[in-house]
């Protein structure tokens, strides 16, 4: 896997059955969306990207030199506001808060780390020549 | 080594396995379960409902098994046994030998012979498999209904509520949790679920399941009926004995393989656990003793000393569909003698029974409905026969200061007490784990006694016994911001002007860790606006989304848009100016409490173009999206009322002009009234004026809000420039001292001294800093700017505000609906689904 930067995915895959169906495993990756030029998104904060119909918040934590992705929905009101939301991390596991209740997801495994709320899809992300991609299984 | 067979992998088959390993690494374990995964949460299973997949609920992932060297065959149905070569054979025809076999077959659902229960749409409530068939019957229909209002019933009636039906229970008996609860909390809790849009109905005798193929309602014998489209069954439980019974292991009549004390059933070789167990008359329906009696077989099994099973307290606290459940010790007060004192309070569904023993010193049991934070420690006085206090009746009704009460109670407990009964964790296994051990959070009492890992409720107390021995340690319990920054708000303060610190990146490197969270950002972001009011938009992801985006979000992931209107006066021209732009960009328009206008429904891209719009009619930013001073309400005072005794508007606007973008722990809002009537309602801000005929009276820390207080007079008859003054000093007292998101009000309670300590603080400079809270405040306001115009002018921050960083596009899931002749977002309840 040459050129993937973002370290949670250097790890070696865990087993099947603890993994959240999100956190994608390479081999499935069909497609590698070119995105936006890695400036273009906020330093150590996120940033909405359209790909087909979907929208996705793209994350860079510039402080760990490190980017995550998620759906921008968060699951509770299904309002269209992640990307937008405040990132940080708990524990050293990066997370995301919702701007509107601050329900914080895992942007590893997209779990809902405070609250009984649904997981959260999570995307791999790559960053080659310059450029940020994110990866979808189709 | 011995070759132990487990039939069952429920959740006590599984727990049975943990315990026994844990014990004995050398004994063979073979399990035989027939539901094709294994063992579940079967506790939870209601949140499958609500989103959580069927691996969330899983004791432990198939990988634990392999780790564990227990040999797991899924989707294996055990049929035969043969007592005498000690073997099983499964329907697949597979054999296999013991040493010895454990029964945790569990139970099914016990589905009554009633005419009709073959019908389509009619299901119970038990497995993963149920669940789907349920969910995919759920979407086809509207209405539905559950048999049976115990538990079981009610947790299944919560799983129709999340699939959006109209939902109905009906039970037998004269009440709801018929074992559990008595008639008066029934009729509480029916009050409760009412609400929630659940029907209740009670002495019901279902005669017929009506229908024709599928089912279309129920029928009862008092004559009444009740038309549905789909019916979950959940009136009871049958142990799974029919293993047992075909090979002469003893059963009791009703059902369930009969054992003695130590969980033998009359084959020594055999053992039951779990919900096919009777003992002594009893089947256990909980999780709890179900872990006891696989921790009593395990210990026979690796041949260690086991205690006895006698029996199993069945008190239970849940949360069932958001409402506060318990029931513990002897709820009905059976005991010869006992005195019952109830406290109801049926508009907020609270009810709260104790039963006292005849010589009044003793708590037997109770029913706690509604609010059960004190199920715990009522438990536990029942359990370690703790001494009642002299008014029993004060544990019940309104005595204030419950968490402290609750704490105290917790310190009294003996170090027997059990505190987490699902994996039997007595108070002194917790502190000792502190004082011996080094535990400092709650999360490492939980790996290494396994403490709230089972239902959770006993996280509480176990919060509450860390606390005390630490403090009885001789920690200080340190108020930090989060766990990335070890200092209160007051210490960050200090240490970002000291250090001149002028962003959150720096500051969380020289003396913070990790990456920050939700709760450091903005609070450090407000302290930086504080002290050196830059402009926040430099450091936007650190802000709050309202901070980030200068505008308030609103439903739907629009935001709302207010210009500051000094003292709420305004004039025609601008008034039509608002009104011009509001109906250019389509806003929905309000007058707000503050003497504002607030437009609403502002996508992200249109905020900087309104915001140059209204720039350019002469408009500031109203700061409503921060924590920040908001408004100086006014009422219209001498200039023309014939009561005004001094210009109210003016004094209003001079202040607001002169506060305006401030920032705080929180929101800070104001008022002048011009005479005496205090039309301006100042006596509820976090600071208001009131004109006399010598002057002004100055009131501090009062709010609106959720706890209203009034606010306190500082100081009375004082002239202008004294007035200003002192609010300089106090609100500059208060920006520094205060903990974040602590409103005026509730930072002077906490206030060692109280008013009388503030009044010296600012009235008499009894700390000598007046003068310098004076120069720090004319800081602050020489560096004000409006934010806004900040952003309009600057290319670089305009950018920032789009919905896509790929894509000119706007976010096509925004919609909204007409509500008199203006648009309001679609309802997001309804968007769900």
């Amino acid at each position: 896997m040459d050129g993937v930067t973002n370290s949670n995915l250097a790890k070696p895959l865990l087993t099947m059955d603890l993994v959240n169906n999100a956190s994608t495993q390479h081999n499935d990756i069909k497609v590698w969306f070119k995105a936006a030029r890695v400036q273009d998104f906020p330093e150590n904060g996120g940033a909405c990207v359209k790909y087909k119909d979907l929208q996705v918040a793209v994350f860079n934590f510039s402080r760990r030199n490190e980017w995550y992705a998620c759906q921008n929905m968060c699951p509770h009101k299904m309002q269209m506001v992640l990307s937008r939301g405040m990132i940080g991390s708990q524990q050293g596991e990066p997370k995301i808060a919702c701007p509107f209740h601050k329900k914080t997801f895992s942007l590893k495994t997209g779990e809902c780390l405070n609250a009984e709320e649904c997981n959260i899809t999570v995307y791999p992300i790559r960053i080659e020549n310059g450029y940020v991609h994110i990866g979808f299984k189709a | 080594m011995s070759r132990v067979i487990v039939v069952g992998n429920g959740m006590v088959g599984y727990k049975f396995c943990e315990k026994l390993r844990s014990r004995s690494k050398g004994t063979q374990i073979i399990v035989y379960g027939e539901e094709p995964r294994p063992a579940y949460d079967r506790v939870h299973l209601s949140s499958y409902f609500s989103g959580s997949t069927a691996e969330d609920l899983l004791m432990a992932p198939a990988s634990w098994y392999v780790d564990n060297n227990v040999e797991l065959f899924t989707g294996e149905l055990v049929t035969e046994l043969n007592r005498e070569n000690k073997t099983i054979k499964t329907h697949t025809g597979k054999v296999d030998h013991y040493d010895y076999l454990v029964l945790a077959t569990g139970s099914s659902a016990f589905v009554p012979t009633v005419e009709g229960v073959e019908r389509h749409g009619v299901f119970v409530y038990r497995t993963i498999e149920d669940l789907n068939q349920i969910i995919d019957y759920g979407k086809k229909v509207r209405k539905a209904g559950v048999l049976g209002g115990g538990l079981l019933g009610l947790e299944a009636a919560k799983a129709l509520l999340d699939l959006g039906l109209e939902t109905h229970v009906v039970e037998f008996a004269a009440r709801l949790m018929p074992r559990q609860i008595d008639d008066a909390a029934s009729a509480v809790l029916t009050h409760k679920l009412n609400q929630l849009g659940i029907t209740i109905h009670t002495n019901k005798n279902t005669k017929k399941i009506a229908g024709n193929g599928k089912l279309e309602g129920l029928e009862f014998t008092d004559g009444s009926s009740l038309s549905l489209e789909m019916l979950v069954i959940s009136a009871g439980i049958r142990p799974r004995d029919e293993l047992a019974k075909l090979n002469g292991i003893k059963t009791h009549a009703r059902g369930g393989v009969l054992v003695d004390n130590l969980l033998r059933t009359n084959d020594e070789s055999i053992f039951a656990v779990g919900e096919v167990a009777v003992h002594n008359n009893m089947i256990y329906g909980l999780v709890a003793p179900g872990y006891e009696m696989a921790d009593i077989v395990a210990k026979q099994i690796a041949g260690e000393p086991s205690k006895q099973f006698t029996g199993f307290d069945m008190s239970t606290k849940l949360k069932l569909i958001g409402v506060d459940v318990g029931s513990f010790g002897d709820p009905f007060g059976e005991a010869a003698g006992c005195v019952p004192i109830a406290f109801q309070d049926k508009r907020n569904g609270v009810y709260k029974r104790i039963n006292i023993s005849e010589d009044g010193k003793y708590l037997l049991g109770g029913i706690l409905i509604g609010d059960a934070s004190q199920y715990n420690i009522f438990h536990q006085m029942v359990v370690n026969k703790m001494l009642l206090p002299a008014q029993p009746e004060s544990l019940i009704i309104g005595t204030g200061g419950k968490a402290e009460a609750e704490g105290a109670g917790v310190k009294s407990l003996p170090d027997t007490a059990q505190i987490c009964s699902c994996e039997n964790v007595s108070k002194g296994d917790l502190v000792c784990q502190v004082t011996e051990h080094g535990a400092t959070t709650v999360d490492d009492l939980k790996k290494k006694t396994k403490a709230c890992t089972g239902c959770g409720g006993c996280t509480p107390m176990v919060n509450d016994i860390l606390k005390i021995t630490l403090e009885s340690l001789g920690h200080k319990i340190k108020k930090t911001l989060c766990e990335h920054f070890d200092y209160s708000r007051q210490e960050l303060y200090d240490l970002i002007k000291v250090k001149g610190i002028r962003t959150y990146d720096i500051l969380l490197s020289t003396v913070g860790k990790g990456d920050g969270c939700e709760i450091c950002k903005p609070a450090v972001a407000s302290l930086l606006a504080s002290i050196w009011n830059e402009l926040i938009a430099e450091q936007d992801t650190i802000q709050d989304t309202n901070d980030r985006y200068l505008a308030n979000i609103q439903r739907g992931g629009t935001y709302s848009v207010v210009p500051r209107i000094a003292g709420g006066e305004i004039t025609p021209a601008k008034l039509m100016a608002i009104g011009r732009i509001a109906q250019k960009y389509g806003l929905y328009t309000k007058i707000t409490g503050g003497q504002r206008i607030d437009m609403f429904g502002a996508r992200v891209d249109q905020l900087p173009e309104i915001w140059e719009e209204l720039i350019n009619e002469g408009f500031e930013s109203g700061h409503a999206y921060g924590k920040a001073l908001r408004t100086i309400k006014s009422c219209v005072g001498s200039t023309w009322c014939r009561y005004g005794v001094q210009d109210s508007v003016s004094f209003a606007i001079f202040v607001e002009e002169r506060y305006k973008g401030l920032r705080a722990p929180h929101k800070l809002k104001g008022a002048v009234s011009g005479c005496i009537r205090e039309c301006a309602e100042a006596q509820s801000k976090d600071f208001g004026i009131i004109a006399t005929e010598k002057g002004w009276n100055l009131y501090v820390c009062g709010n609106g809000g959720a706890r209203p207080q009034h606010a306190k007079l500082l100081v009375n008859d004082v002239d202008t420039e004294t007035c200003v003054k002192l609010i300089d000093r106090f609100l500059m007292f208060y920006i520094k001292t205060a903990d974040p998101l602590t409103r005026t009000a509730t930072w002077l309670n906490k206030m060692e001294g109280g008013l009388d300590y503030l009044r010296d603080v600012i009235v008499n400079d009894s700390l000598g800093i007046g003068e310098d809270l004076e120069m720090e405040m004319k800081e602050l306001i020489a560096n004000y700017h409006c934010e806004w115009k900040k952003v309009v002018e600057n290319p670089a921050l305009r950018e920032r505000y789009r919905h896509f960083i790929n894509d000119e596009d706007q976010d096509s899931t925004l919609s909204f609906v007409e509500l008199r002749d203006q648009k309001i977002p679609v309802d997001w309840n309804k968007k769900i689904k």
